[in-house]
């Protein structure tokens, strides 16, 4: 694929025009339906509804059990789910254990619990770097983990997706759900961040 | 195959760069180009094997340059073309008609066409087959040692674990699709998927960082018993 050096537009948006139009005209597509799966991954999902189930998996040990033994059933309770995640594995942080998601194929991401996954974990250097030097990575990226600290990187190179559980701050033990959520980053449920007050 | 769509390990890469408060999609294209392919993906056009495995079939050096949904629009130009739903050459005359500001476009061939499609070439979505059941070979903590394969089309096993020893920290004993089948259209071969950890230290040698883990999700047929 050449570069469209006509055009103010980059080339991938023109190509897009292009093929968009023609697969509308041949019926192929209805354009409606582009615009609503738009909007659902814009508007309705995103690292907010993860950060929902660590809130409750925090403040309910009982939801807590059926998250690590079914994350996707758990994560139904609380009116999550959709493509692209079949299986869902829910990695626990605790004061001996950090978990770390990538996937160094393509950027498999449990898009119905976290979203479009950010454009660093998309990148050549995550990808790349994740699995040979974690600790050297999450340091760069702010995070250091203490070397008594093991570290688990998790490889999702297949059907099954990955959320981080992060640890629960400390002094956060009077705040509402509501307001734990609020303090949970998508980073955090990726493994590259920790939760703090 | 062996391509630069396989990752892990290698250096060169430089820093990780974060962006604040990051868009759902950076642009208009983007988000087009990535519901577009969803779209595709329920009128069960192609399998998620052969969507993947056509991004690694483009040439490294555009894989490198024309970022993640510039990959996901090469993937759905060439699916589409191969399914003789869209001809490459017709988004080619769009696109040059787009580029000079064309008053009228130019509509698609006449002639035969891969669309609708006909019922028998409709693939089935998803990679878990809920209805069927399989056997595991192995169990967790079964040693194993990851196969050391090179196949020229897809696979799912990544090259830096290849000819490595590892332990099943799980077994996934559900009806998964074999990735490398299914990405040519030669069966779904259904198999168990294991997480397999192994030793930082026997996959990086000396250059390992102490007391860590990888863990890989890995299909049966990628694995032997040591």
């Amino acid at each position: 694929m050449t570069q469209d050096s006509s055009n103010e537009k980059p080339w991938q948006a023109v190509r897009t025009e292009a093929v968009e139009s023609l697969l509308v005209e041949l019926g192929v597509i209805d354009s409606t339906r582009v615009d609503e799966i738009v909007h659902h991954y814009e508007d309705k999902v995103g690292p907010k509804g993860g950060a929902r189930v660590v809130a409750r998996a925090w403040v309910d040990p009982a939801f807590k059990q059926r998250l690590l033994a079914d994350g996707l059933a758990a994560c139904a309770e609380l009116g999550l789910g959709g493509p692209e995640t079949e299986k869902l594995h829910v990695v626990e942080n605790t004061a001996t254990v950090h978990n770390a998601v990538v996937c160094t194929l393509c950027s498999c991401y449990p898009w119905p619990i976290l979203g479009i996954p950010p454009a660093w974990y998309k990148s050549s250097a995550y990808r790349s770097r994740m699995v040979r030097e974690p600790r050297r990575l999450l340091t760069e990226m702010g995070l250091i983990i203490d070397p008594s600290v093991e570290i688990r990187v998790w490889d999702s190179v297949s059907e099954i997706r990955y959320l981080v559980l992060p640890e629960r701050p400390a002094g956060s033990e009077l705040m509402s759900v509501e307001q734990l959520a609020d303090l949970v980053s998508r980073d955090a449920m990726i493994g590259v961040a920790k939760v703090s007050l | 195959m062996n391509g630069i769509h396989d990752m892990g390990g290698l250096h060169g890469f430089g820093l990780v760069d974060r962006e604040e408060d990051e868009p759902v999609f950076h642009s208009y294209w983007e988000s087009r180009v990535f519901c577009m392919t969803q779209v595709l993906d329920t009128q069960q056009v192609w399998n998620l094997d052969e969507h993947r495995h056509e991004i690694e079939l483009m040439n490294a050096a555009d894989y490198l340059t024309a970022g993640y949904y510039g990959r996901w629009l090469f993937a759905m130009e060439r699916l589409l073309d191969r399914k003789a739903i869209l001809k490459v050459h017709e988004v080619q005359r769009r696109v040059d008609e787009l580029n000079v500001g064309a008053a009228t476009l130019a509509p698609a061939d006449g002639g035969p066409r891969g669309w609708p499609l006909p019922e028998e070439q409709k693939v089935r979505w998803g990679a878990w087959r809920h209805e069927m059941s399989v056997t595991p070979r192995f169990a967790v903590g079964d040693k194993v040692r990851v196969r050391n394969i090179h196949p020229e089309g897809h696979t799912r096993v990544t090259s830096y674990a290849r000819g490595k020893i590892g332990v099943v920290d799980r077994v996934n004993g559900e009806a998964w699709v074999f990735p490398d089948t299914r990405a040519h259209c030669r069966g779904e071969c259904l198999q168990s998927v294991y997480g397999v950890r192994l030793c930082a230290t026997d996959l990086w040698g000396p250059q390992a960082e102490p007391n860590t883990w990888v863990f890989i999700d890995l299909s049966e047929d990628y694995l032997e018993l040591t």
